[in-house]
């Protein structure tokens, strides 16, 4: 736990931090890999930094943003009943949605599966890379991790797999599905999406960026 | 000690703290709120007013149109959940049945309880509350599996005479009401929590 300071209110505050979730002050400290530091009131975990972990993000963002190049327009689902056959691919599923009052929809469901993870990996590896290298961010690279931040309830990939899942058992009595390559790519995107959350300490990161572009 | 208490401002984007009445983060740049300006609390109210306005028409406009060569039917996100059960993918129908009822109205009930608590809590039932506004943002995205599964039906299922799945209305209200909820929950500031009420 951090330690929650008696004289704090005399600290400069550029060596406090505050926890988001109830307020209470902490003297910055430096967390060690494999460290956890939660908030001394309400426990939450603050800072929980781990080795390697730049690297590890930018690999997993990079191979993000191949997957779903390739899980866009691959084949999706096949369905086949009495004679008739139909492929979909994920491009199409988003564009369900697109007969008349229901086609802003589409362009949501478009950005939630598809857009916003990719966004959201783009925008880690430009503020994540040059600290993996040893060198001062990107300009604007504060900008691009807070975007990041804010995008994240909003990429929902792992929750369309699991429409997709569902989507099977609806309809596995009445035809025959079957799997193309996105679905599976689909799978693994998941996984590395999954990986990749968990590779992140947000506040270390926020450490780092800050201390990397002072000269 | 608080940073409130301080007489400091922390930014929930990063934890960097500053002084009072600074209008934004130096490091990260996020808009920087004080606890008590009561427009955090407007907003979860207002967001969460508009969620439940809008699922109201999503159970009652279907959310698919099915036609195959005997008939046309429709369905309502309830409606679909009981198909499955009857069905006997009782697994299923239970997981829609929760993600498209029970989560969605166990969020509206839990923020609005959340929002009238704040001030009136002992310590544990702070840590209760914090938890269980944790859980209401984790679980939120979930709620859209719905229109996933209505999406993937009707781009797959499109056989001309032999089988047609077309989205209902409600897919888009049911969409609404799912984000109005989420901004609801990501409106509400967790420091509220801690503070008690003064008369």
């Amino acid at each position: 736990m951090m330690a929650a300071h008696p004289t704090l209110s005399n600290t400069r505050p550029e060596q406090l931090i505050a926890c988001p979730f109830c307020d209470a002050l902490h003297l910055r400290a430096r967390v060690k890999v494999g460290q956890r530091a939660r908030c001394s009131r309400c426990h939450t975990v603050l800072m929980a930094p781990r080795a390697g972990s730049y690297l590890q993000v930018i690999t997993l963002s990079l191979s993000v943003v191949i997957l779903m190049g390739s899980a866009v327009f691959f084949p999706f689902l096949t369905i086949a009943v009495a004679g008739v056959s139909r492929t979909t691919s994920v491009y199409e599923v988003a564009f369900a949605y697109s007969d008349g009052i229901l086609q802003p929809l589409s362009f949501v469901v478009l950005a939630v599966i598809m857009l916003v993870p990719t966004l959201r990996a783009a925008l880690l590896i430009y503020a994540i890379w040059p600290l993996a290298h040893g060198r001062p961010p990107f300009a604007r690279a504060t900008t691009a991790l807070r975007l990041a931040e804010t995008a994240r309830p909003w990429s929902m990939a792992e929750v369309f797999v699991f429409g997709t899942s569902v989507a099977l058992v609806k309809i596995a009595g009445l035809a025959t599905v079957s799997l193309g390559p996105a679905f599976w790519a689909f799978c693994g995107l998941v996984l590395l999406l999954t990986l990749n959350e968990h590779a992140i300490c947000k506040w270390t990161l926020w450490q780092d960026l800050e201390d990397s572009a002072r000269p | 000690m608080t940073a409130q208490a301080a007489h400091l401002i922390g930014c929930r984007t990063c934890g960097r703290v500053w002084p009072e009445g600074t209008p934004t983060c130096g490091r990260c740049g996020a808009r920087l709120r004080a606890i008590r300006d009561g427009h955090s609390l407007q907003a979860v109210w207002a967001w969460l007013l508009a969620g439940m306005v809008c699922y109201v028409p999503a159970n009652l406009y279907p959310m698919l149109n099915t036609s195959t060569l005997l008939d046309k039917t429709t369905n309502t996100v309830i409606g679909g959940a009981v198909e499955l059960w009857q069905g006997g993918n009782y697994g299923v129908a239970a997981i829609v049945f929760v993600a498209s009822v029970m989560i969605p109205i166990g969020k509206f009930i839990a923020i609005g309880w959340l929002a009238l608590a704040i001030g009136h809590q002992n310590i544990p039932g702070r840590h209760r509350h914090l938890r269980l506004l944790h859980i209401v943002e984790f679980i939120g995205r979930w709620s859209m599996v719905d229109v996933f599964v209505v999406a993937i039906l009707s781009a797959l299922v499109q056989l001309g005479v032999v089988a047609t799945i077309e989205p209902g209305p409600a897919a888009a209200s049911f969409a609404l009401s799912v984000a109005f909820t989420m901004l609801s929950a990501q409106s509400f500031d967790p420091r509220t929590i801690w503070t008690t009420r003064t008369p």
